[in-house]
């Protein structure tokens, strides 16, 4: 069966808790896993470049005993002849066994997934999904914390049109014990209808802040977020709000010593340097683990479509 | 005021007062050949007010376009002067090519094929969200 995954949501409580088992199964034994997709292609169909999510999947790919083949950018491809997305999916499920696609306009993936004839799993669509980074933020947080229930967790930045930190709230909004800050300036506050639709919904409790040290001492997890210029269609609101938190070893006088930083990447300015080297960083842990959290999620959807 | 009574054709009843005109536009009433009435706040036993639309020609509606701007709304079949049979409408779960999704970035703004499909996704309060880019569309 050919199964897609366009949205975190797709995947259920416990299929996500699956994959996370899988991954760190991974982890403790990559050998187990390397001929695992020998013989299998993954398409990279990048309509816009991206090149961490991309090598990640294609490591992931590589890991596992397969190949790979795709674009990286829209101009290299038959998309800059004016080929339909679903025409695009058509022609590469002849040549591959499952595709990961991003594309800057919302809602393309999906066209892929109704037109191809293996897995699609979406890379990211504009300001709209991005599942397996929050696969990957979900995995880091079980490795980092043990658990992926009762904890608070503070999203930072950007949360206005921040599709991880939407999409992640979702995810989370699954499991029990989950307290939410949200730490933004009035212009990037979460948008209402995420408010209503998931925390209110769902009985989350949260909190609305714009001064991060305030509530810095009850956070187990902070989750710090870009704010990206991509998003905006007016340079002089991205000008004035860009710089609006900026985490310092300062800012981390009142945190938890076993506070866990997470953040997308790719970092502008908003986490200094400084804290790299501090135990708390898990950024670049993060992205490590989005190549195992990738290497489960392609291992699950080409077995099921083999069965 | 009186309009005339139809031969045959279809009228559009119980549509809530002042929701006619959308009826109109999203039919693409003003491209048909027949006549077309519209009557609006007409007085109503069961409703107080409502607006009625009178088509001279038994010529296809798409009932999605009007469960979506009215659901209370009625559709009767007109055959020589009287009442053929009637149609009841519901809200549909999904609508096909009946509004555009009018975020900018869309799939559906660039890909110009594209049917251009909406969820609902919250009967209780009208909630339409586009199958591909999920933006909520705008209440009708």
């Amino acid at each position: 069966m050919v199964r897609n995954i366009l949205d975190v949501v797709d995947l259920s409580v416990e299929e996500i808790n699956d994959l996370i088992k899988l991954a760190c199964d991974i982890i403790n034994d990559p050998k187990a896993y390397s001929e695992k997709c020998r013989g299998k292609k993954l398409a990279t169909l990048f309509f816009e470049p991206s090149t961490r999510t991309r090598l990640s999947f294609e490591a992931a790919m590589y890991e596992l005993g397969g190949n790979v083949l795709g674009f990286s950018e829209a101009q290299s491809s038959s998309a800059s002849k004016g080929e339909s997305v679903a025409d695009t999916a058509r022609v590469v499920s002849c040549y591959a066994d499952i595709i990961a696609m991003r594309h800057p306009k919302e809602g393309a993936p999906r066209v892929a997934a109704d037109n191809a004839s293996i897995p699609v799993i979406n890379a990211g669509d504009g300001g709209h999904n991005h599942p397996t980074q929050t696969l990957t933020d979900l995995l880091t947080i079980y490795r980092e914390k043990g658990r992926l229930n009762d904890f608070t967790i503070g999203f930072c930045g950007d949360l206005k049109f921040g599709r991880t930190v939407h999409s992640l709230i979702n995810a989370l909004s699954r499991y029990t014990g989950i307290k939410i800050v949200l730490i933004s300036p009035e212009e990037l506050k979460l948008p209402s209808y995420v408010k209503k639709d998931v925390l209110m919904a769902k009985g989350i409790p949260y909190v609305q802040t714009t001064d991060l040290e305030s509530v810095m001492p009850e956070l187990d997890i902070l989750y710090m977020t870009r704010v990206q210029k991509e998003r905006f269609f007016n340079e002089e609101d991205y000008l004035r709000l860009k710089d609006s938190y900026i985490l310092n070893m300062k800012k981390l006088e009142n945190a938890k010593k076993d506070l866990c930083i997470l953040h997308p990447l790719p970092r502008v300015n908003e986490i200094s340097k400084e804290i790299d080297n501090d135990p708390r960083a898990c950024y670049f842990k993060q992205v490590l683990n989005g190549k195992y959290i990738r290497m489960a999620l392609m291992l699950t959807l080409l077995e099921e479509a083999a069965r | 005021m009186k309009i005339d009574s139809i031969q045959n054709g279809i009228v559009i009843d119980h549509i809530s007062a002042g929701r006619a005109m959308d009826l109109y536009e999203l039919l693409g009433l003003k491209n048909v050949d027949c006549s077309v009435a519209m009557l609006m706040n007409v007085t109503s036993s069961k409703m107080g007010k409502k607006d009625i639309i009178k088509l001279d020609a038994d010529i296809p509606v798409d009932l999605d376009a009007i469960g979506y701007v009215d659901p209370g709304a009625t559709v009767n079949y007109i055959k020589n002067g009287v009442l053929d049979h009637k149609q009841s409408i519901r809200m549909p779960k999904m609508l096909k090519n009946v509004i555009k999704c009018k975020n900018p970035r869309c799939i559906t703004t660039v890909e110009q094929e594209l049917d251009q499909v909406f969820k609902l996704t919250d009967e209780e309060h009208k909630v339409y969200r586009c199958l591909y880019c999920e933006t909520q569309a705008e209440n009708k």
